[in-house]
Parts: structure tokens; sequence; C-alpha cells
């Protein structure tokens, strides 16, 4: 079969470039897409440990991983549509109010 | 049993009763408890003195409650009634129990009535128990509360200015004295391990060395405290200004028992005294001194309860020479009769300033003696006592000191000249003093001289009472050399009092100045009246030959204002500048400021840490999985 | 079967290097959609069928869709104009990046690799029964609890994106 350490490699490395991807971007947008990215990644390790533990629970997981990611995306988009209609931009630099 | 916790419980209960209830109940529940707290005391005291003569070793002790215990150190409140005690015992409730009931007619009519008895009752206890505890312990809360119940009572209108700076000045006056007592407490606990008076008295001989520093610092330092609460140099000036109170008030506590605190103190620790001579020496001439200063203040004062005060301090010096002389007994023989005539001499001014509507001024005063029978009569005994006339009271104690002054092996002729020519001093203006009230032509304001009369019976029954008292008080200590009885007062003491040395002198030089100073009173009293039988006209002649000297003692001699440049304006500049200009504003107030500036920067270098980039959080959570990371593999 | 894996891996990782390097927000979601399918692929071939369909259905089917809706309703025109501040913080957070996967990895290729026990459901039971069946028994008796709380944020969340993102009317 596929070596479990090759796809956990995968499941780092899509990890990592997600990580990036919330540093270094700017559009907001952009942003989330990475952490739906880091989502991803970290399913695909709960799938790998699952098939290598013949054991059920990990997919039934993913389940729940998906089904939150669903929603935190649903509302995360609302709140920055409304930050939009103010800000009338989408580039997280204007977004700093999160201060003293 | 003896019952002594009986005699300071009753003044203590009329001052709780009269304080807290008395605004409610009225006047009659204040009159009816005030006295007759001060009355049952002294019921009780009589019975106590006739137990301790019957006593073995005429001592009574009682042990109430263990105050401290602590270590190998034990204080405990604990009473004794001895020879010394137990006479102060009667003079205070005596004395007292007369006062209370002239209260009531003097004090008739004044808002506060109730405040008045209450603290007057209050000063009674803490004067009992100054003089029943058996330790310094409780001798000095009894020190601490007779001063305090003095602030009270000199401030009683405390609406006035002066008599609220009279009572501060008191009390302050009265702290500097207290740091002797307590600075002298711990050198005694030191030595001793203990404070009892009882030990102290039986171990000092062997304890302390004869004439070293050490019994000389503590004797010096107790006698600091003795010259504050008995106001002598340098610590006297208090009394003249505590004549701000009512006059009970002066007789009570400025004349007959807080003021002889002091000459309690020393009387008890007597054993102490004599182990150092230096300080006897020194005792003496500072109570000649004072005698000899405050007696020519009194001859030109013009207010009569001034005149008393400075009497009172004069008196005092006579009893601090006595102590002084190592002749404890006739100290105190004169603490008695003093008691009597004093507290007589001043209830008597007050019927007098009571009968012209509260005027003090003597320029006001003059042809009494007709309107104030009773008055006059009795201050005239009185007078007669002080002067040392022959066979009244004071003749006899004073007369006793005058020849242990000159005779004693701590006594020196000098000292007996001093006293001597204070004696003289005393007639003089003693009858100054009666003349100018009671004598010549009447300088009364006219529309208050209409309504002058004797003052009611409240008042002159204690009067009365009081002469008798001064003028048989006297034969209790009759000297040997009458031959008649024995002298009561060295009877009453036998063993009391240490030893001193012999003294020189006999018999006809004893005559010789007992007759020289009742001569010289008898001329004193002569000039007094020559000179002031009809007012002040003839004595203002005399005054402009001398107005230096007139000055100087109506001024009092300037005492009060040397007391100011030397230590109260230096003490200001001081406190000023120094303590609060240097310390106070630039060390703590610089500290606290920048601690303040301090937390303020810190903050503000790091406050731009949050500056809301919301990318930079996130590259902080990454440090922080990195880190973590790195702790766990 | 390796080679195929290495061809999904290698797109995978080539479409999520998209999201971070272009620069219209639009292609990367379209990139993004492409990580999704080739990560769908990788599961069948793990026998997660079930998983599969699932992850191209709701995500690159539904969410992704949602986030090109919002992306063109919300188009800005400034394209990423922004003043390069912080390169610093570029290059530290390239170098965190790589020592993080450089730890993963060393975790995840450990020699002794310690997993915990075994399961019950071998691939044998799996492919007899079916993944959908089992997985199906799961959520319904054991994870019953969080099957429901699972539904209940999902309303939540559907009422939450109403009211935050209505127009307020005056």
């Amino acid at each position: 079969m596929i070596p479990i350490e090759h796809i956990l490699l995968l499941s780092a490395l899509l990890f990592i470039i997600g990580v990036l991807g919330v540093m270094l971007r700017r559009n907001v947008i952009v942003i989330f897409m990475s952490i739906e990215l880091m989502l991803n990644a970290v399913n695909l390790s709960f799938v790998t440990f699952a098939r290598s533990l013949d054991s059920m629970t990990g997919v039934v997981f993913i389940f729940f991983i998906i089904v939150v990611a669903a929603a935190e995306a649903v509302v995360g988009l609302s709140i920055i549509l409304s930050i939009f209609r103010t800000r009338k931009t989408l580039n997280i630099d204007e977004f700093n109010i999160l201060k003293w | 049993m003896s019952q002594i916790w009986l005699v300071p419980a009753f003044p203590l209960l009329g001052f709780i009763l009269n304080g807290f209830f008395g605004k409610r109940f009225g006047t009659h529940f204040v009159t009816f408890v005030g006295p007759l707290a001060v009355g049952m005391a002294f019921a009780q005291s009589l019975v106590l003195f006739f137990q301790m003569l019957e006593a073995e070793g005429n001592v009574l002790n009682e042990h109430l409650y263990t105050w401290i215990a602590s270590g190998n150190f034990e204080a405990g409140i604990n009473f004794t009634v001895d020879q010394l005690s137990g006479l102060y015992l009667l003079i205070i409730t005596g004395v007292g129990f007369l006062i209370h009931v002239y209260s009531v007619g003097y004090m008739k009519g004044e808002s506060g009535y109730y405040r008045f008895f209450a603290y007057l009752n209050l000063f009674v206890f803490f004067m009992l128990l100054l003089v029943l505890g058996d330790s310094f312990l409780l001798m000095f809360v009894g020190w601490e509360g007779v001063g305090l119940c003095s602030y009270l009572l000199i401030g009683y209108y405390f609406e006035k200015d002066s008599a609220a700076e009279a009572a501060k000045k008191a009390f302050l006056f009265n702290r500097v004295g207290d740091f002797g007592v307590l600075s002298a407490v711990l050198l005694i606990f030191l030595s001793f391990g203990s404070i009892e008076f009882a030990t102290v008295n039986a171990e000092a001989a062997t304890r302390l060395e004869f004439g070293g520093p050490l019994v000389t610092a503590i004797t010096l330092l107790l006698f600091l405290g003795a010259t504050g609460k008995s106001a002598q140099i340098p610590l006297f000036v208090w009394l003249p200004d505590a004549m701000e109170g009512p006059t009970p008030v002066s007789a009570l506590i400025h004349a007959a028992t807080m003021v002889t605190a002091g000459l309690y103190m020393v009387a008890r620790l007597s054993h102490l005294f004599v182990l150092a001579p230096f300080t006897m020496n020194v005792i003496a001439v500072v109570g000649a001194t004072t005698a000899i200063l405050a007696a020519t203040i009194a001859i030109t004062q013009t207010d009569i309860k001034r005149v008393l005060a400075y009497s009172t301090v004069s008196q005092l010096g006579y009893m601090f020479i006595a102590m002084g002389v190592g002749a404890f007994g006739a100290g105190v023989f004169h603490v008695m009769t003093h008691a009597f005539f004093k507290a007589l001499l001043f209830l008597g001014s007050g019927s007098v300033i009571l009968a012209i509507h509260h005027e003090q001024d003597m320029r006001k005063m003059g042809a009494l003696k007709n309107k104030l029978p009773i008055t006059y009569v009795t201050m005239l005994l009185g007078t007669l006592a002080i002067s040392g006339i022959p066979f009244f009271s004071g003749f006899f104690s004073k007369d006793e000191i005058l020849w242990k002054a000159f005779s004693s092996s701590f006594g020196s002729p000098w000292l007996w000249f001093v006293g001597f020519l204070t004696a003289g001093m005393t007639a003089f203006y003693m009858f100054r003093m009666i003349y100018l009230t009671f004598h010549g032509d009447s300088r009364v304001d006219s529309h208050v001289a209409k309504h002058v009369r004797e003052s009611p019976l409240s008042i002159t029954l204690p009067l009365v009472i009081l002469a008798a008292l001064a003028v048989i008080g006297g034969f209790f200590g009759v000297p040997h050399v009458f031959h008649v009885i024995p002298n009561g007062i060295e009877v009453y003491f036998h063993d009391f009092f240490a030893e001193i040395p012999a003294g020189h002198g006999n018999v006809s030089t004893e005559w010789t100045l007992m007759i020289l100073s009742v001569i010289f009173a008898l001329f004193s009293w002569f000039m007094a009246s020559r000179l002031y039988h009809s007012g002040f006209e003839i004595a203002s002649g005399l005054r402009s030959k001398w107005e230096w000297a007139y000055q100087l003692s109506l001024n009092k001699w300037y005492v009060d204002e040397l007391y100011n440049s030397l230590i109260i304006q230096p003490g200001r500049l001081l406190s000023t500048h120094l303590l609060w200009g240097l310390f106070d504003q630039n060390v703590i107030d610089r500290a606290v400021n920048t601690t303040g500036a301090v937390a303020r920067s810190v903050g503000n270098t790091i406050r731009p840490f949050q500056n809301g980039l919301i990318q930079n959080y996130a590259l902080i959570f990454t440090i922080g999985t990195f880190l973590i990371l790195w702790y766990m593999t | 079967m390796l080679t195929i894996f290495y061809i999904f891996a290698v797109l995978s990782v080539l479409g999520a290097l998209g999201i971070l390097f272009l620069r219209n927000p639009i292609h990367c979601a379209l990139s993004l959609v492409g990580t999704f399918f080739c990560l769908g692929a990788i599961y069948v071939m793990l026998n997660a069928e079930f998983v599969a369909v699932i992850q191209v259905l709701v995500y690159a089917g539904a969410i992704m869709v949602l986030f090109l809706f919002v992306l063109m309703l919300l188009s800005s025109k400034d394209s990423e104009r922004y003043v390069n501040k912080w390169p610093v913080g570029k290059i530290l957070a390239g170098l965190l990046s790589l020592g993080i996967f450089i730890q993963i990895a060393s975790l995840f290729t450990a020699n002794e690799l310690q997993l915990g026990s075994k399961g019950v459901y071998p691939l044998e039971v799996v492919e007899e029964v079916g993944s959908i069946t089992l997985i199906g028994r799961l959520l319904f008796t054991d994870y019953i609890l969080s099957f429901e709380i699972i539904a209940i944020l999902l309303l939540v969340a559907v009422i939450g994106a109403v009211v935050i993102a209505k127009r307020r009317f005056q």
C-alpha cells in the first residue's frame, strides 16, 4: 500500500502552505481560503490514521470537521460582508481596530 | 477582706452614669450622682485608712487582674494602701467631695453641666488609680489619665480660643514630662527586672551603685516627669494658663491633687532618690528657684486666679525643697495642708467671681467684705494659713520644711534663705490679694454692684469645712520643739521613707529661725496693708520707681517668649523647611511619582505591540506554535 | 498505485501554492477547488469513498461556490496595492513555517512511529459492509450526541449569518 509517511508529509506540507497563506496574503477572503486549506490538510491526516488503524472513528471525525468548516465559512463570510459595507475594501490592514 | 477596688469604682461609675445618661436624665440626676460617687469613695477610704492602721506592716494589698503575663514579666492590676497612699486617698476623696458639692452651686445653669461632673468624676478615678497602683504601670495609667482629664476640664469652655489653647499647652508640657517618666521606667525595668514599687524600693540599695550614673539618670528622668506634672522649672508655664478652666477645676486639679502627683512619685520612691545625691540637690535647687520665681511674679498679677496659680507653683516648689533635702514626711505634710488652704482659697475666689458676675480682675473688686462675709472670713483664714502665721496649718508644715532645709544633711543655709524670702513674699502677695478684693473702696462695676450677695449654701458650706481644716490641720504634725504632742507625721510615717544621714543644728537654732520667719511674715503683712489697704494708688506710686522690675514680674519673666524663640520657632522652621520641604516633598513625593512614571513609560513601550494588524497576531501565533513544538520534540 | 498517488499529491501541492502566489483572488479560489479534487482522489485511494464524495460535494461544491459568490459580490478594484512594510515579517514567517514543517515531519517520519491500538474495522469488513453503512452506524449510535449538537450548530450558523449580514433598515 501507500506508505503512511508520505501521505503524512503531504498533509504537513499542505498545512504549512495554509499557514503561510494566512500570514502573507492581504486579501481577507484569500486568508479564509488558506484556513480552509489548513482544515483539509488535517482531514487528510485523519483519514490516513483511520486507515492505518483499521478504525472508522477517524472518518466520523472528518465528517464533523467538514460540517464545522462549513458553518464557520458561512459566518465568517457574512462578517466580512458587513465589514465591507463600511470599509469598502478587503485589505486586511484596514481591519485594525482590534487594539487599545 | 479589704475592698480597695471600691474606691476607684465609685467615681468610675459616676463617670459612666453622668457621661452617658446625664444629658437624658437632667441636672438633678447629675447633681445627685456626681458628688455621691466621690462621697462613697471617701467613706470607703476612711474604712480602708483605719484598716490599714491595724494591718500588719501598715499595708493592704489587693490583686485584681493580671494585665500582662509575657515570659517572666508580669504586670498586674494590684492595689496597695499604705501610709502614703492612705493619706493621699483621704485628701483626694475628701477634698474632692467638698469640691463636687461646691460645683453643684458654682456650675449651676451652665450648659454641659453633666459633662463637667462626668469629667470631674473621671479625674478622681484616675487620680485614685495613680495613688493606689502598686507598680509604675498602673501609676502611669493614672498619670496619663489625669493629664487627659486636665486637658478636658481646662478646655471645658471649648468655644473660647484661649481655653482651647491653654488645654493644649497643659497637655503638651505634661507630655514632655511623661517622656522622662517612661524613659526612667525602661531603665528601672532593665536594672530591676520588675516595675513594682515594693521591689524597687527594697532592692534599690543593693542593685544600684550609690551616686552612680544609672541611678542619677533614672532619678533625674523621674524628676523631669515630676516637673511636668507638678509645674516646676522648666515645665511650669502651663499652670497659670490652666486658670481658663472653671474655678472648681483649678481648685481640685491644679491645687490639691494632680499637681501633687509628681510629689507622690518622688515620695513613693524615696529609697531610690536617696541613692542619688546629685539629683536630690537638683530637686532642692529647682524647687527653691521655682518657689522664689513664682512668688516674684505673683506680686504684680491682677487676675485673682493668676495670683493663686503662681502661689501654687511657689508652694509646690516648697514641697520639692522638702523632698530634695530628704524631708519626705514634711513634704507630704505640706501637700496635705496645702490641699486644704489652697483649695479653700480657690473656692473662695470662685465665690467672689460668681458674686460679681464672673469678673476675675482685682482692679474691679474691692469693699466686698461686708457683702460676702462668709467668703471673706474663710479666705482670710486661708491666707493666714498660707502665710505661715503661727498655729495655723501652714505655719507648722512650712516651718518644718524650712528647718529641714537648713539642717538636713542634704540641705544648706542658702536653701533656707531662699525659702525664707519666699515665705515673706507669699505673705505679702496673699494679703495684697485680700486687701484688694475685700477692703478699700469699691471698684466694682456699678450695675454689677447692685446684685452682689453671698453665695448659696452649696458653695459656702465647703468653704467653712475647708477653713476649719486649714486652721486645725496643722496640729497633726507639730514639731518636736514644742514638746506638747508628738509629731503626728513622724509617728504616722515611722519607717516608711528612706533614711538619710543625720543632720546638724540644734534646738536653739530651730527656735531662732522659726521666730525669724514669723516676724518676717508679720512684717510682710504689715507692708501689704500699708500699700494696698485702699486700692492701687499707693502701690502705683511705688511702681514708677521700679518700672523695670514691675514689667519683668508682670510678664512672667518673659519665660513663654523665651520658650517660643528658643524651641517653638526653630521647631517650626525645622519642620517646614527640612522635614516638609526637603524630605516629604523631595524624597517621598518624588518616589511615589517616579513609580507612577515608570509604570506609565513601561506601558507606553509595550503598548505598540498590539497594533491591530491581524497578520502580526497570526505571526505571533506561529511563533508560539513553533516554540511549543520545539519544547515537545 | 503509488505513482497515481504521487501525481495527485503534486497536483494538490501545486494548487495550494496557487493560493499563495496568484494575484487575482478568483484564481486563488479556483486553484483551491483543484486541490480539493485531488484530495478527494487520495481519499478514494485510501478506501474512504464516502469522505471523498462528501468532500467534493460539500467542500468543493458548496463552500467554494459560496466563496466565489462573495468574491464576485465584493469585487474591489484595489488589487493588493499595498506598501511593502515589514519585509522582515515575511522572512520570519517563512523561516518559522519551515521550522514547524521540519518539526512535524520529524514527528511523522520517526523510525518507530507509535500508533494507538487497532480498531475493529479492517479493510475486509469495510469492503464487505460498505463505508457508508459503517459511518451511519457509528454516527447514530456511538456519536449520536455530537451529531445532534452539530445539527444545532448548523442551525445557529445559518441564523447567525442571516442576522450579521443583513442590511440595517432605518
